[in-house]
């Protein structure tokens, strides 16, 4: 008999998520569908906008990463308005997005992805949360997440004005400057910052890889695909946040093109679905061959891990020698001077704690370089070209923004892919392999199958996941299957 | 132990940023937990629809619904959680006047779905396909919700007790809302507007005003601003004038203007109409005495030159509560 199982985790991916499981007359998995019910209409509605408006107004396109979002546009303004920010303006952009790197993958690994591990994939629902987090590693450390949180959104809102929504960004520049002893303050913060990272990986280091169960589980081929990777790069082929050059790297580790985001759409498209409201971007050189993996599809990701896996170092040394240590724990091989990719998903996480230690020095760094306290902060545009794209590294993918205005400035086109869009294909295929183990001649393994398809979420930490669900720490979700006359058979549900 | 109340916290359509304030409670957040039974998750979870069916009427305390009604599911969560819950507040801009996402309801939703899925300059879709509420695939049959031709707020779909503003609301006001309910003092009048203050921005906001004589409106980008002076002075157009206190003049803090996320002051109807009959007042009409008509005509022209889109600027935030609420077609 034909079945059918429903997921409808309502968790966060530019609104909701809903899976659909459909099972062959045999009992097995026929094929799986995540839709996202959602659709705002920005690209539409921004049409007719001022373009320095943008900055604010695509901030409300996500309020867990609205800081992604408010870089991407001042970038895609500092083009349109062809208008180069003076050293400081930038320094101060990437310094708040240090800031924002640090609070949003701590937020992701306690709240959210590292429950899973540090807990256990098998612990009980009610302990695989923060709570149970701060059980295993230690009472204080619910503190340090919330001080971590809280000091860094301090540093958001005095460089960007509100710790949610930032409105400082301007084209050709940032409206405020940092005075010295902000900078003293921030300076104390980063220093803070680089800590609580290094303990993290080693809480990591510890729990994880220390434990063969868990370490298997990373390194297992259940949440292993062979995609293509893509990330930013400085001009060092290292990891950069703000600004660089965009490398797509092969499943095998060569480098398949490296451009400027000005030219995305030369090598980004996307496909539209019937049953979704979320299009599915791909390599358009390589084409869409489906939800599959290997050279011949053009799926790629953008993860912590993809920007890894495209970077030939990291630019700060605490953050380079855990890169080595990861990628030698995978046993991957260099070639021309770079690591081989990992494809074991769950390696994500490690890969975004190393992420968390490199915003966390770059941080450092930033708040030190005289050149941050400098009043020369704006530079007045001269003219309006007309197109601008700009783009950034959201902590869940590369963000491009794409908008063409008339001569006054009012904004004619807009196109947007946001860092979630990116890996809505692998996510999709992630959740399909999850399903095909587990659900074999009509038979559901029950234990730990809401965990694993929760995990294949979360490794990709889907936008807007986060901040409902950090607290209870849990993703709710409810597998019903059905007949095929709709009636329930079973409910699986867990809280 | 009696059972602490239950707080509800749903989302429809949103950013997040909501949900982000109240994390941004921080160490306060702790307390919370101890007054409240916190249902963010249940409420919205599973089942969604199920679970809260199966609670008593009435039997949460308080919903927070942040986020506006864009699809029929929105709309259906709203009646559901209006019957379950015995306050409902409209939590945030978006549930309160539709805010941002409310600048749809410039357009309709046909040209929501054209922008997106056929007109991208990165979309490949040689078969012209929209998504739509349902779709036949192989295996069986796909549902999505339906998008509602307009965005609306909250309170045109159910009645809603009280109004929480801002985009998002400060986390130091939706601390005080909390403390009102759980000091157990009387809650104001039922259509109130809560967690906020009842004046303008510009009371709050520290830059020195002048008497407004305004030759000229600038773009942000075109001037840097003095950093003491008010900016509306400076010709720079800043909503605070027409927009209610509560978030602590945070934007002028960094030299830019408000943009009116906190919405109308209390007894303004319509936040746009209130902006655009202070600006009346405030440009300079002395500098035109004495021009000939069309002196005159070419001066006003000149000055609404530097407010290219009225719509986006007069009501980024509040476009579904207006009295227009929106494109009339």
């Amino acid at each position: 008999m034909k079945k059918r199982i429903s997921i409808d985790p309502i968790t966060r991916l530019e609104g909701h998520g809903k899976i659909e499981i459909f099972l062959n007359e045999e009992g097995d998995v026929a094929n799986t569908y995540f839709q996202v019910p959602e659709l705002r209409g920005f690209e539409q509605f921004c049409k007719g906008r001022l373009a320095e408006d943008m900055p604010v107004i695509t901030n409300r396109i996500c309020g867990v990463c609205p800081e992604a979002h408010h870089l991407a546009s001042v970038k895609a303004l500092d083009a349109l308005f062809d208008a180069n920010p003076p050293g400081a303006a930038k320094k101060i952009r990437e310094l708040l997005y240090s800031a924002f790197y640090v609070t949003d993958h701590t937020t992701h690994f306690y709240a959210l992805g590292g429950p899973d591990f540090i807990v256990g994939p098998d612990a009980p629902p009610s302990e695989r949360n923060i709570l149970g987090v701060i059980r295993k590693v230690g009472l204080d450390i619910g503190k340090a997440v919330i001080e971590c949180r809280s000091r860094n959104h301090h540093v958001i809102e005095m460089l960007g004005g509100r710790s949610i929504h930032p409105a400082a960004g301007l084209p050709g520049g940032w409206s405020k400057s940092v005075s010295e002893e902000e900078r003293k303050e921030i300076a104390e913060i980063a220093k803070k910052n680089v800590d609580f990272a290094l303990f993290t990986l080693k809480a990591f280091g510890d729990i994880v890889l220390k434990n063969p169960a868990y370490l298997e589980l990373v390194t297992s081929d259940i949440y292993l695909h062979r995609t293509y990777s893509m990330g930013t790069v400085d001009d060092k082929n290292r990891v950069n946040f703000y600004d660089g050059m965009i490398r797509v790297v092969d499943p095998e580790g060569i480098e398949f093109v490296k451009y400027p985001s000005k030219d995305y759409a030369k090598h980004i498209a996307e496909r539209v679905e019937p049953w979704t409201y979320l299009k599915f971007p791909y390599l358009k050189k390589i084409g869409w061959k489906g939800f599959v993996d290997g050279i011949d599809s053009g799926v790629y990701s953008a993860t912590p891990l993809s920007r890894l896996n495209v970077s030939d170092s990291m630019a700060t040394p605490l953050a380079q020698e855990e890169f080595e240590r990861m990628y030698q724990t995978f046993g991957s091989k260099k070639i021309n001077n770079r690591f081989q990719p990992i494809h074991h998903r769950l390696a994500t996480h490690w890969a975004r704690l190393i992420e968390l230690l490199y915003a966390a020095e770059r941080m450092v760094e930033l708040a030190n370089d005289p050149e941050i306290t400098s009043p020369d902060v704006r530079r007045i545009p001269e003219r309006i070209k007309g197109i601008g794209i700009g783009s950034v590294e959201a902590p869940r993918g590369t963000l491009t923004h794409h908008y063409e205005s008339d001569e006054r400035g009012v904004l004619t086109k807009v196109n947007l892919i946001v860092g979630t869009t990116n890996n809505y294909a692998p996510m999709t295929m992630s959740i399909k392999k999850v399903a095909e183990r587990l659900i074999t001649k009509g038979n559901v393994v029950e234990e730990g199958m809401l965990n694993r398809i929760e995990m294949a979420f979360r490794l990709y930490d889907p936008c807007l996941s986060c901040a409902t669900h950090s607290l209870p720490g849990t993703m709710p979700l409810t597998v019903t299957i059905k007949d095929s006359t709709g009636a329930v058979v079973r409910e699986l549900k867990r809280q | 132990m009696p059972e602490k109340p239950k707080l509800a916290l749903y989302w429809a359509a949103s950013c997040g940023g909501c949900e982000i304030a109240v994390v941004n409670l921080h160490e306060k957040i702790v307390d919370l937990d101890a007054a409240f039974d916190l249902m963010f998750c249940p409420c919205l979870v599973d089942t969604k629809k199920k679970d809260i069916e199966a609670m008593p009427d009435k039997s949460i305390a308080i919903t927070l619904f942040n986020g506006g009604i864009r699809s029929d599911e929105n709309a259906e969560m709203a009646r559901l959680l209006r019957k379950k819950s015995r306050v409902l507040i409209a939590y945030g801009s978006c549930s309160y006047e539709g805010c941002i996402p409310g600048l749809a309801n410039l357009s309709g939703k046909d040209d929501i779905l054209k922008t997106s899925f056929l007109d991208s300059p990165t979309t490949h879709n040689p078969g012209r396909i929209v998504p739509s509420a349902e779709s036949v695939v192989p295996e069986g049959t796909l549902n999505l919700p339906a998008l509602l031709e307009k965005l609306l707020p909250l309170k045109d779909v159910v009645e809603v007790d009280y109004f929480i503003p801002g985009c998002p609301p400060e986390s130091a006001r939706i601390w005080d809302v909390v403390e009102l309910v759980v000091s157990g003092k009387p809650l104001p009048l039922p259509g109130s507007v809560i967690g906020a203050g009842t004046s303008a921005v510009c009371d709050e906001c520290k830059r020195a005003k002048a008497d407004k004589k305004i030759k000229k409106f600038y773009r942000t980008w075109e001037i840097i601003p003095d950093a003491e002076h008010c900016l509306l002075d400076q010709g720079i157009i800043c909503m605070g004038i027409a927009t209610r206190s509560g978030c602590g003049a945070l934007c002028p803090k960094v030299n830019m203007p408000c943009t009116g996320c906190y919405g109308t002051p209390e007894g303004v109807l319509d936040q746009g109409a209130k902006m655009v009959a202070a600006l009346g007042s405030i440009i300079d009409v002395d500098a035109m005495k004495g021009l000939p008509e069309e002196g005159i005509s070419a001066r006003i022209a000149e000055i609404m030159d530097a407010i290219p889109d009225p719509a986006g600027t007069f009501y980024k935030y509040s476009l579904p509560h207006s009295l227009l609420k929106g494109r009339v077609s």
